[in-house]
């Protein structure tokens, strides 16, 4: 594994003070919870993320991105996940992004997204729980297009999305990766419902009903039933880039909880000095560690092309989760009392590693996912 | 092949029971040492002496002698694994050539420091599996038992991660951008890593896993290694000495 280039360090400054500056917990996330904002985010910062150029991260420079990948998406999310910052990153930036790369969408969707006004959201949840293989939503041919029957959940900022990449199927059944098809689902499609949810951790997912969504050929991102590919792309893009945001979640949670044990004093001592809290907070440490360096390998793979990468994305995915739920789970019993309170922040971090850990798959998936490409 | 050393019933190079007397041309040393790795097997040996009562980490030397010298005798332990790979080490007046020094006089505890980082690295690699077998369990035991497979699963995960973290680790620790105490989160994580691997050969072994000696089971491979494995997380300072020392020196938690 390679370590951090020149340039990947300076993206990761400019990030890092960027976000704990701009995208802080008081200014952001309490800010648009307390407020009860529609969106859930700032369009404001997420224009700032265009000027930085982080929107464009992993845009091609042919369409005037950066032309970065998955490990320098990972060091920007990273500090998302510390600061817990509210925005449209990982959905539109990563994951919708790449599902559209190479098709003519990619011409329509990315300059929006370089200016920090488009938001693009991917449907491909049907159940609570994921499985992308298992997409029922009918797309009939019908004349030159489609019609559209179904519906989907947990679309992360479905309502404040200018499009929506919409996985469906048009051949084969439930299960199959053959027979899915993508497409690209403008918000004011007639016929499409769309019901922003808030979620345990003020964020916005939207229920979205499709009934009788008529939309044109051109609709299609890549080839009619052959979606898997971009859904794929797309799928694992995100993945690695939840992972990294809970190393980031992780990370934050625990360097709040490591200053709580070297300030806070209990029967006349620092709870630091304990032992029975010492050995925990080390084996977090360790575990953090662990779970950082299998996010990025993930990511390198990905950057790479390795035919290993699928199975380190699932790798990261798992083991980021696994380690992020430990982590607010201490942090929070860490603080004792305080961390019960909503005035404290410890809470926010348990209730963004809960919504992280099951978008595009929880601990379980990937584990079920690492053993199938094991080979058992 | 020369051994290793150790004092005490857990490793503890800090007190060395032997004795090393100046003796003008030679070192004289007496007393003995437990947990020597092959003794029994070694040519040579290293040892760690006392040669002066001065202070506690100084006043330490390192020796190399010959196994044949006079006055060496050693016995093997038997461990549960039923294997000896240590002994105890007698030292009875045996005289040492005084150029048989590595480092300086009562400097011996810079080179042993330096020698128990590497132990640690070298057991902590024992997480990625060894002699050649793959690092993820699920590939060889090929579990049917679906509540068996979803704990192999998740320890092939891990197994998977901490080997991105090895690699990390080396690619840091050769750039200089490694924490020093790093190592001893390399080992706790590797050792703990490596007894679940062994636990989980048993359960996916079942019955097969429990003989000893028959030809079927290669001379009872899977409970020896289970059982020889327990000792990952005692050797080199145990798991709960390695978080005692990654509280103290890289999370600095106050009276670690």
């Amino acid at each position: 594994m390679s370590l951090l280039t020149d340039d990947q360090k300076m993206l990761q400054e400019t990030a890092a003070s960027f976000l704990a500056e701009e995208g802080s917990i008081a200014k952001q996330l309490r800010h648009w919870r307390d407020i009860k904002c529609k969106d859930g985010f700032g369009h404001d910062l997420w224009k700032q993320f265009a000027e930085l150029g982080l929107t464009g991260i992993c845009i091609p420079e042919s369409h005037g991105g950066m032309g970065m990948g998955a490990t320098e998406a990972a060091l920007v999310l990273e500090e998302i996940g510390r600061n817990l910052t509210p925005s449209p990153f990982l959905t539109t930036a990563v994951a919708a992004a790449r599902a559209i790369e190479g098709t003519a969408h990619a011409d329509r969707w990315y300059p929006g997204v370089l200016s920090g006004e488009a938001v693009l959201a991917l449907a491909v949840d049907e159940g609570p729980r994921h499985a992308p293989e298992c997409t029922a939503l009918e797309a009939k041919r019908q004349g030159n297009g489609f019609v559209l029957n179904g519906a989907k959940q947990f679309v992360v900022q479905g309502g404040s999305a200018d499009m929506i990449v919409t996985a469906a199927r048009t051949a084969g059944s439930s299960g199959e990766r053959d027979g899915i098809t993508l497409f690209a689902v403008a918000k004011d499609a007639a016929g499409l419902t769309v019901d922003s949810q808030t979620l345990v951790d003020s964020s916005k997912a939207a229920r979205l009903t499709f009934e009788n969504v008529e939309l044109d050929a051109d609709a299609v991102i890549g080839e009619v039933d052959g979606g898997w590919q971009p859904l794929s792309r797309a799928l694992a893009a995100g993945s690695a880039g939840a992972a990294a945001e809970l190393v980031g979640v992780a990370s934050g949670i625990s360097t709040m909880t490591l200053d709580y044990l070297r300030q806070r004093k209990q029967f006349g001592r620092l709870i630091g000095e304990f032992q029975a809290l010492q050995h925990r907070a080390a084996h977090l440490y360790s575990e953090n560690e662990i779970a950082r360096a299998a996010a990025f390998k993930a990511a390198q793979l990905l950057d790479s092309g390795d035919d290993t990468a699928e199975l380190y994305v699932s790798v990261a995915k798992a083991k980021a989760a696994e380690v992020a739920n430990l982590a607010v789970r201490e942090g929070v019993q860490m603080h004792g009392g305080i961390g019960m309170t909503d005035e404290h922040d410890s809470g926010l971090f348990m209730k963004r590693e809960a919504v992280l850990g099951e978008l595009f798959g929880d601990v379980y998936y990937h584990r079920n996912r690492v053993a199938e490409l094991s080979g058992y | 092949m020369p051994g290793l050393f150790g004092a005490g019933r857990r490793f503890r190079p800090r007190r060395p029971s032997n004795q090393g007397r100046d003796k003008g041309d030679h070192w004289l040393v007496n007393g003995q040492k437990v947990w020597t790795s092959y003794a029994d097997k070694s040519d040579w040996i290293f040892c760690l002496v006392r040669t002066s009562t001065e202070s506690k980490q100084g006043g330490i030397s390192f020796l190399l002698f010959d196994m044949a010298t006079p006055g060496v005798s050693t016995k093997p332990i038997l461990l549960i694994s039923g294997s000896s790979p240590f002994c105890e080490t007698f030292f009875d007046d045996v005289k040492v050539p005084k150029e048989q020094i590595i480092g300086e006089v009562n400097k011996g505890w810079d080179v042993a420091k330096y020698l128990l980082g590497h132990e640690r690295e070298m057991i902590a690699g024992m997480g990625l599996g060894t002699g050649g077998s793959s690092v993820t369990l699920g590939p060889i035991t090929k579990p049917s038992d679906p509540l068996l497979r979803a704990e192999i699963a998740a320890f092939d995960v891990d197994a998977l991660a901490f080997a991105a973290m090895s690699e990390r680790f080396a690619a840091m620790w050769k750039a200089g951008e490694a924490h020093p105490a790093s190592p001893s989160m390399m080992k706790y994580a590797g050792t703990e890593l490596n007894k679940r691997r062994n636990e989980l050969m048993m359960a996916a072994g079942g019955s097969d896993a429990l003989e000893w000696d028959s030809e079927h089971s290669k001379g009872g491979a899977t409970p020896r290694s289970w059982l020889r494995s327990k000792g990952n997380s005692i050797e080199g300072g145990t798991s709960e000495i390695q978080l005692n020392i990654v509280a103290k020196h890289i999370l600095r938690l106050p009276g670690a």
